[in-house]
């Protein structure tokens, strides 16, 4: 078989060249069609063999998927980076501190290295602190981490941030991620420093020891990496900022390059609900996912497996499925997995089940809103929704927005949008995403606000919209945009109606009462005039212009027209 | 007290009572335009048809209210003391107002032409006098006028200013006159007119010339129309054939404005005729052109559908398509192309043969 193939080869490989000659030469002029020739001459291209292509393939490490394609996690530009960086180690603090229960406080410091270029980023929280044994994993090997594999709400999803911040400074300045970590007041901290093997996704540990730290707990993180600190849009502290708005529980200090200090304070105790694990909701799981846990599954019956494996789904609703499905309740999932998972699909989605419980998502409320927004944006008029819970996919999620009209805000120019996906603000990508999609549809003009078509709209505005939900549908995985989902879409334009509405009653009782005042300045600007003129002509006496005066003045201030 | 400043403290004390009842008092004007007024051919003038806008004090018109007051109020002071005061002046006077003072001198202008039609008497009887001049007389004329300080008679002959000419003042029913010339010919530029006094065509035709200068001015309407009525003297315009030559210079100089109509009794002169320059002229005499413009057209066209002069005569509306689908218009001056003064020894001899064919 070998021969015949060997044989055969060459012949195929000529007449290839014959063929793209021939077109050539039908399409161009004869220059062309004789350096075709030429080539077909001397070259006769080898091609490889099944056996060939079989040395060459091997396994990709996620490592190495992301050291070549960075940018997919937020790390295109020195700028950026800095930015992620500082990103997803906050993130990740102010997960930890939530979960344990404490009000977070979280200090960010850059500080210049004597390279050009080339910063040490610290941050440190007093969260809960990380085992010992937890910490290479979970700083030097990417997608490891516990928030992947759960439905809940929280900042953090996928397991890959902090440990590719790592692995950025790494590539760029050779220095390992240093990692300190307490959890608990009596003994003492853990300090590591460790690199990627980016090979084999694991963690290289090059200093591993017990240092004191003369905290409660806690975990410091530092990272040096090649970078560019900027002030104004899209920075750091815009991302700090915006975080202080959307999470008024926490307590943030910024230690800048130039060795400024900017403390975001407090200015509510309350943490946020914990918000509880939910399982799947059976419309959001695809049909591969549901073989998957067909196999994986516990349960003994199909019965049991829909009940106890999803939520919203009772003994009667399952039954209804199976029946639906025309197989028996009692039947194995793992049979079911590989012979009727299909049927079970679809009798899923056509068997009526309650939305998916809501007590998952964690709103900011529209008090704390309100505190956050006139915390950072000094505006005279301040208003907030938060919507009642919505699904997309299975998944709840739930609406939040929040409008600062006026007050020292820029009258002219578009008006800010801040996005935040689960108290995270969003910084980039922002026309990729469906609330500046939701914004824009909005028909601002209605609510009193002054809107070129398809723009955002003008005047002293700032927008805030927060999407809570137990999975965020980012669109890339350095999120930074929301998708498209039209539930989604549509509930923020709804959030932002609520608004609109209220800000319209603001903005046109505040104009109203201009516009009366304006009046008023200018009746009493003329009517001594009228009665002036009264005067002279009729020889009237002072007091009797006086009256005139008076009368008239009561006479226009009655009518306003 | 006179008949003026009767009726201006009978307005005010009007606006004064309503104040007292707590209503809201009004002015109301005759409306100016070309809308509200008709052509009396017996008359001989456009006449005022009775639309009146009335103009109520509210939050919006309160400064004009307050204006429209203060300068009656100027008028009224004005009559008592036998004074004057010419427009610029009365901009000037209302400085003095602090904020109803006026910003430029169009808006006052415009307060003095309300008042003026709420009275319906001419602004001269108020005691403003306008800035323009009246326009320029050569020719077989003796005016007679009265010295400023003495008031002894001054007579002045027309055809003693040489190159120059007498200067129409700015009120003339004051002055006399006596001639022996046979018509007034009306001119619209100065140009022409030089031409015809320097060559002395008063004498070669036993002629007045006046020169209009454009739109000709109130003065200027009432000089001719007294030469008309007191003298019987038949008067002839010359002027440009285009539609600003036909009816905003001759239509005013004949039967007057929209803009002042509760005025033109007096200052028209409803026997002058249209000796030229017609569109007919342009082709007989073979005259050079300029194509009409883009607003000539439109003032052509509004002539035909609103002047209500222009729809009482035929040969006017002829005169009128006649022009618009030659589409050109020429001057007065385009007589030069045949020779300098082929307008004196041609142009003008032979339209003068026959004054009957003259557009009325």
């Amino acid at each position: 078989m070998k021969k015949t193939r060997t044989r055969s080869k060459p012949k195929a490989a000529k007449k290839a060249v014959r063929k793209s000659a021939k077109k050539a030469a039908s399409k161009t002029t004869k220059k062309r069609k004789k350096a075709g020739a030429r080539a077909a001459k001397k070259e006769i291209p080898t091609h490889a063999t099944a056996e060939d292509m079989a040395r060459r393939q091997r396994e990709i490490s996620v490592a190495e998927f992301f050291t070549k394609n960075r940018h997919l996690l937020g790390f295109d530009n020195p700028r950026k980076a800095l930015l992620t960086t500082i990103k997803e180690a906050v993130d990740n603090s102010l997960d930890a501190c939530e979960e344990a229960g404490i009000l977070p406080e979280v200090k960010v410091v850059i500080t210049p290295c004597e390279e050009q270029d080339r910063f040490r980023v610290t941050i440190e929280d007093n969260g809960p602190g990380i085992l010992k044994k937890q910490i290479p994993n979970i700083f030097a090997k990417l997608l490891y981490g516990s928030k992947f594999h759960r439905l809940k709400m929280s900042r953090g999803q996928q397991g890959i941030g902090i440990s590719a911040a790592g692995m950025y400074g790494q590539l760029t300045t050779g220095k390992p991620t240093c990692i300190t970590s307490k959890i608990s007041r009596n003994g003492s901290a853990h300090h590591y420093q460790l690199e990627i093997d980016t090979k084999k996704n694991e963690p290289r540990i090059i200093v591993d020891e017990t240092v004191e730290w003369p905290v409660q707990r806690g975990t410091k993180v530092e990272i040096e990496l090649e970078a560019k600190y900027q002030k104004g849009r899209q920075s750091v502290q815009e991302y700090l900022e915006q975080t202080a708005i959307a999470n008024p529980h926490v307590s943030l200090e910024f230690v800048t390059p130039d060795g400024e200090t900017n403390v975001y304070k407090r200015v509510s105790n309350e943490l946020p609900v914990q918000t509880k694990e939910i399982k799947p909701h059976p419309y959001g799981v695809e049909l591969g996912m549901l073989i998957k846990m067909l196999h994986d599954t516990k349960a003994r019956t199909l019965q049991s497996f829909l009940h106890l494996d999803f939520s919203r789904i009772s003994s009667r609703v399952a039954g209804a499925i199976c029946e639906q499905a025309k197989v028996s309740e009692r039947s194995r999932s793992s049979r079911i997995a590989r012979q009727q998972a299909d049927a079970l699909f679809k009798a899923i989605n056509r068997t009526k089940i309650m939305n998916p419980p809501t007590d998952c998502l964690s709103p900011i409320g529209e008090e704390l809103l309100l505190a956050g927004l006139k915390k950072q944006i000094d505006a005279a008029f301040y208003t907030a929704v938060t919507r009642p819970p919505a699904v997309y996919r299975g998944n709840p999620f739930q609406i939040e927005a929040g409008l600062a009209y006026g007050g020292s805000l820029s009258a002219d120019g578009l008006a800010k949008v801040l996005r935040y996906a689960n108290r995270v603000p969003l910084l980039y990508q922002q026309s990729a995403c469906a609330i500046i999609r939701s914004v824009l549809t909005t028909d601002w003009r209605k609510y009193a606000l002054q809107q070129s078509a398809g723009a955002l709209p003008t005047g002293p505005l700032v927008i805030m919209v927060h999407m809570a939900s137990v999975w965020v549908p980012f669109t890339s995985e350095s999120k930074e945009a929301v998708a498209h989902y039209p539930e989604i879409i549509k509930q923020v334009r709804l959030a932002l109606q609520e608004c609109g509405r209220k800000l319209a009653v603001f903005i046109r009782r505040r104009r109203k009462a201009v516009e009366s005042e304006r009046k008023k300045a200018y009746i009493q600007r003329y009517i001594p005039h009228v009665a002036i003129a009264l005067r002279e002509m009729l020889e009237l006496s002072e007091r009797q212009e006086k009256t005139i005066v008076t009368q008239l003045t009561d006479l226009l201030e009655r009518s306003r027209s | 007290m006179s008949k003026i400043a009767s009726q201006i403290t009978q307005t005010a004390t009007s606006v004064r009572s309503r104040i007292q009842r707590r209503t809201k008092p009004t002015l109301s004007f005759p409306l100016r335009s070309l809308s509200n007024v008709k052509y009396h051919p017996k008359k001989g003038f456009l006449q005022l048809k009775g639309k009146k806008k009335t103009r109520t004090l509210t939050v919006a018109t309160v400064k004009t209210f307050a204006q429209t007051l203060r300068m009656m109020s100027q008028a009224k002071n004005l009559v008592a003391d036998d004074e004057i005061m010419t427009k610029r002046e009365a901009y000037y006077v209302s400085k003095n107002w602090d904020d109803a003072r006026f910003d430029e001198q169009p808006e006052s202008d415009t307060v003095l032409d309300d008042i003026e039609a709420l009275f319906e008497v001419n602004r001269e009887q108020l005691g403003f006098i306008p800035e323009e001049k009246g326009g320029e007389v050569a020719g077989k004329l003796i005016v007679i006028d009265r010295a400023p300080d003495t008031g002894k008679p001054l007579r002045i002959d027309c055809t003693q200013f040489g190159s120059g000419a007498y200067s129409i003042p700015i009120s003339v029913e004051h002055l006399k006159f006596e001639t022996k010339a046979k018509f007034v010919l009306a001119i619209e530029t100065a140009g022409m007119f030089q031409r015809l006094v320097k060559h002395g065509y008063w004498r070669k035709a036993n002629c007045i010339l006046v020169s209009m200068g454009g739109v000709p001015t109130r003065a200027c309407r009432r000089f001719i129309r007294r030469l008309t009525d007191e003298l019987k003297l038949p008067a002839y315009a010359f002027v440009d054939c285009d539609p600003y030559g036909m009816f905003n210079i001759y239509r005013t100089l004949k039967v007057g404005s929209g803009n002042a109509a509760h005025i033109n009794r007096y200052f028209c002169v409803p026997h002058a005729r249209f000796l030229g320059v017609t569109p007919q002229d342009i082709v007989d005499y073979k005259l050079p052109t300029h194509p009409l413009k883009e607003v000539g057209i439109k003032r052509a066209r509004d002539a035909l559908k609103n002047d209500p002069f222009v729809q009482h005569y035929k040969p006017w509306q002829e005169a009128i398509r006649q022009l618009l689908d030659m589409g050109v218009r020429a001057e007065q001056q385009a007589f030069a192309v045949h020779d300098l003064n082929y307008v004196i020894k041609h142009y003008l001899p032979e339209k003068l043969a026959a004054p009957k064919t003259f557009l009325p």
